[in-house]
């Protein structure tokens, strides 16, 4: 079996080496030459010549053949080719090399960054009660998991009514979630259609929000937008008034935790008919979203389509906006709740994506951790902490993260990644080619009938749940009871093998250091 | 044919000559039978509603004209505009808007349907994310016009800033239009991707001034841009060569074009024969799809 090919490069005339990632391998003893490994393959990576015949350099490694194969027959193993070592010029930068020489063009990867950075979730630890103070039973007491996103007020004016008491101030509009995780942007063209409904469905069962991302609202899942923030950004794509009433909040997109900086590009062959009438766009056509949103150079220009927005929603939901972690995060959080967001995402630099140049994804930005952090801070130290809520993601892999996060100061996280992990993704990264087999990023029929929504809805509202039920475990054994005792408490976080500053800018103590 | 009863436009003349006050109220009225009768028109006048800006905040101003449009006014007449933002901004449906004075940035944004004539110039971000409707600026507008427009026309009789048309698109039977009788500075027609851009050079326009600024199409993937003049005359060296060219325009251009420079000309009285001399030239997208090859997947 041929692992790999020499290829003749139309441009160069260089005789080109460029070995497989993966070696499909099939039990001839066990196959029952079925052909399901064919039909399942949704990169044509297996053809039947008297038998299944695999093509190695189209294998991507999803695993959907194996997972189909009603005899267990499939394995999918790492290329056994055997590269000399070596530490600076790993396989990966070789295989890249190779591949630009070839192409002449951008790296391009799906999903979030998988180069080894240090994660600092691994790093941190929780505090729980012994002793001096009693730890609460979940199973015994309530454990309040509800959250509400939006603006707070700075104070609180009564009117006391001669003993029955009224609110008397406005107070701004706010999502209530019931627990603090929700599902991350995820645009319909990026994922399918049931995707995204699955998503949504579990939204509305589970008491959370999810995002449209930038793709429109397509009627499928228009009865679930009450659950959803409707964004808005540099493409307007399928953006018009009816879509931002519909939306229980109107979410302004100017960057995304794998791809900071940068816009984003639908290929036209993911803008099939019915992407085309949610985006309000040609079939076919590139949807291609500019770097920055070109009305907004400044603070300012962020704070007139805030305001924009709000207009357009006669000041009835709250506006989020959503940015990557960079380096000057805090001051560029600051200015966007002085604008009037009432609540700010923030996407770290191992957040996903359905499309983004390699480099970008693995080389831009910085941790969510460290974002929360800083954030967190220097909104407090200027007294605006109140004034907006903040959602954290990019790389949420479990409730430990989640909690932690929000000790760090996070309102809320949001999972982007986890959710697809749990309709049935594995994390090939190849979301980019439309050509999914398991049906959550691609616009083929034939694929996305695949992915029934509602039981895929039931295994993300499966997830929640057991995430929910894990966070009030984690409340009870650091002895409070609502999440809210939680929030922003980094006296109950430790570090251990952080370096003094970065365990300073997270404004966490060591581990073994007290109260 | 259903008349309105004249005891309805008795009302309806009572209260406008009660008439929107200097404090900026609304001038309300009860009756609202004969308002999408033909003679709806002749009473239009009588049934505008007056809103007088003068030291009104944009809140304020937009908060009584969408309880206005809620409770079924369809025409409004604003006056002492100066600077108001988001004037009109998601409205829906057939609404009138006359507004004297300068409205503020994004007139009109993610608006839907609204006609909005400005008697004066505009400032940035006019029709902002707009899905239909029409505008008309009896002026100048600024920065950022037509960001993002999927639908409606837009009329402008001198000049418009930079960064004009920025991602217009067009949608099945939306064609979004925008007519500018001066010149358009930079990057007009960014990353363009439907629709039609028309600039005429015609109205205030300095000697030698160039019709367009620099970047002109960069980015643009779809959509046309046309130009008044010959080839000969444009500076080629203004336009995103890697992304757009410049051609003279056919028949099908002319007949294209003709409605809408007709339409300009009718609006604000601009000599007819001197719009349409010496001719068109055509700015379309080198492809629709840029960024094809771009990446080594």
């Amino acid at each position: 079996m041929v692992t790999a090919k020499a290829r003749r490069s139309r441009n160069t005339r260089v005789p080109v080496y460029r070995p497989s990632d993966f070696k499909w391998v099939n039990d001839r003893e066990r196959c029952a030459r079925c052909k399901r490994c064919v039909q399942q393959c949704g990169f044509q990576a297996i053809t039947w010549e008297d038998g299944p015949v695999s093509d190695p350099s189209k294998c991507v490694g999803c695993h959907r053949c194996e997972a189909f194969c009603p005899q267990s027959a499939i394995t999918i193993q790492p290329d056994p080719q055997y590269f000399r070592p070596h530490p600076l010029w790993t396989e990966s930068h070789r295989r890249n090399i190779w591949l630009q020489a070839e192409t002449g063009g951008v790296l391009l990867s799906a999903m979030g960054n998988d180069l080894p950075y240090p994660v600092l979730w691994d790093s941190l630890l929780l505090d729980a009660c012994q002793v001096t103070n009693p730890s609460i039973d979940p199973l015994r007491e309530p454990m309040e998991l509800r959250t509400y996103l939006g603006r707070k007020a700075d104070s609180v004016d009564i009117d006391w009514n001669n003993g029955s008491p009224k609110l008397a101030m406005e107070i701004a509009p706010m999502l209530e979630i019931e627990t603090p995780v929700l599902f991350a942007a995820m645009s319909y063209g990026s994922i399918s259609l049931p995707a995204q409904k699955a998503i949504a469905m579990a939204a509305e069962e589970c008491g959370i929000m999810w995002n449209t991302g930038e793709g429109g609202l397509h009627p499928d899942v228009k009865p679930y937008a009450h659950r959803a923030f409707v964004q808005c950004a540099s493409g307007r794509f399928g953006v018009h008034a009816e879509y931002l009433n519909s939306g229980a909040a109107v979410e302004i997109k100017i960057g995304q935790g794998a791809k900071p900086g940068i816009g984003g590009h639908l290929p036209g062959e993911k803008v099939s008919q019915a992407v085309s009438e949610t985006r309000m766009i040609p079939i076919g056509s590139d949807a291609l979203s500019p770097a920055p949103q070109h009305d907004i150079y400044s603070i300012e220009d962020l704070r007139q389509l805030i305001y924009a927005l709000k207009e357009a929603t006669n000041y009835e939901k709250p506006v989020s906006v959503k940015i990557a972690a960079v380096h000057n995060v805090a001051a560029i959080a600051s200015g966007i709740v002085r604008a009037g967001a009432d609540i700010i995402y923030i996407d770290g630099f191992r957040g996903g994506t359905g499309a983004a140049p390699t480099t970008i994804r693995d080389h831009l930005g910085i941790p969510i951790e460290i974002a929360i952090a800083v954030v967190d801070q220097q909104l407090r130290d200027e007294g605006i902490r109140n004034q907006a809520s903040v959602i954290a993601a990019g790389g949420i892999r479990s409730s430990a993260d989640a909690a932690k996060a929000i000790a760090l100061g996070a309102d809320a996280v949001a999972i982007g990644t986890a959710a697809l992990l749990a309709l049935g993704c594995t994390l090939c990264q190849r979301c980019y080619t439309g050509r999914c087999s398991w049906g959550i990023t691609t616009q083929d029929p034939a694929l996305t009938r695949r992915l029934d929504p509602y039981l895929g809805s039931q295994r993300l509202v499966n997830l929640v749940h057991a995430w929910s039920a894990e966070l009030e475990e984690i409340l009870g054994a650091m002895g409070v009871n609502a999440i809210e005792s939680l929030r922003g408490s980094r006296e109950r976080l430790r570090c251990v093998g952080l370096d003094r500053m970065t365990a300073d800018i997270l404004g966490v103590k060591p581990a073994g250091v007290g109260a | 044919m259903r008349e309105i009863p004249p005891s309805a436009v008795a009302k309806a003349s009572a209260d406008r000559a009660a008439g929107a006050n200097d404090k900026g109220e609304i001038a309300t009225r009860g009756e609202r039978r004969g308002r999408h009768s033909p003679a709806r028109n002749d009473n239009l006048e009588n049934m505008r509603v007056r809103i007088d800006a003068r030291e009104l905040h944009y809140r304020e101003l937009n908060q009584r004209v969408r309880e206005a449009v809620a409770a079924g006014e369809r025409a409004f007449e604003l006056t002492n505009v100066n600077g108001q933002r988001y004037i009109a901004d998601g409205i829906r449906g057939e609404v009138k808007f006359d507004i004297h004075g300068v409205p503020g940035n994004d007139l009109g944004a993610f608006m839907d349907g609204p006609t909005i004539v400005v008697h004066g110039n505009a400032q940035d971000g006019v029709g902002n994310t707009m899905n239909a409707g029409r505008i008309v600026v009896h002026g100048h507008a600024g920065d950022v016009l037509g960001y993002g427009m999927r639908g409606g026309e837009m009329f402008v009789r001198g000049n418009v800033g930079y960064r004009v048309g920025i991602h217009m698109k067009a949608f099945r039977d939306r064609q979004p239009v925008v007519v500018a009788g001066g010149s358009a500075s930079d990057f007009l027609g960014e990353y363009m991707a439907g629709g039609m851009l028309i600039v005429l050079g015609l109205v205030g326009m300095r000697p030698g001034q160039p019709i367009i600024g620099g970047w002109c199409g960069t980015g643009m993937h779809g959509g046309v841009i046309y130009l008044r003049g010959e080839m000969g005359s444009l500076d080629s060296t203004l336009i995103a060569s890697q992304f757009a060219t410049a051609a003279p325009v056919g028949e099908a251009d002319c007949d294209r074009i003709r409605p809408y420079v007709e339409e300009f000309c009718k609006l604000f009285e601009v000599d007819r024969a001197a719009a349409f001399e010496p001719g068109f030239v055509k700015i379309a997208p080198v492809s629709h799809r840029p960024f094809g090859a771009k990446y080594a997947a």
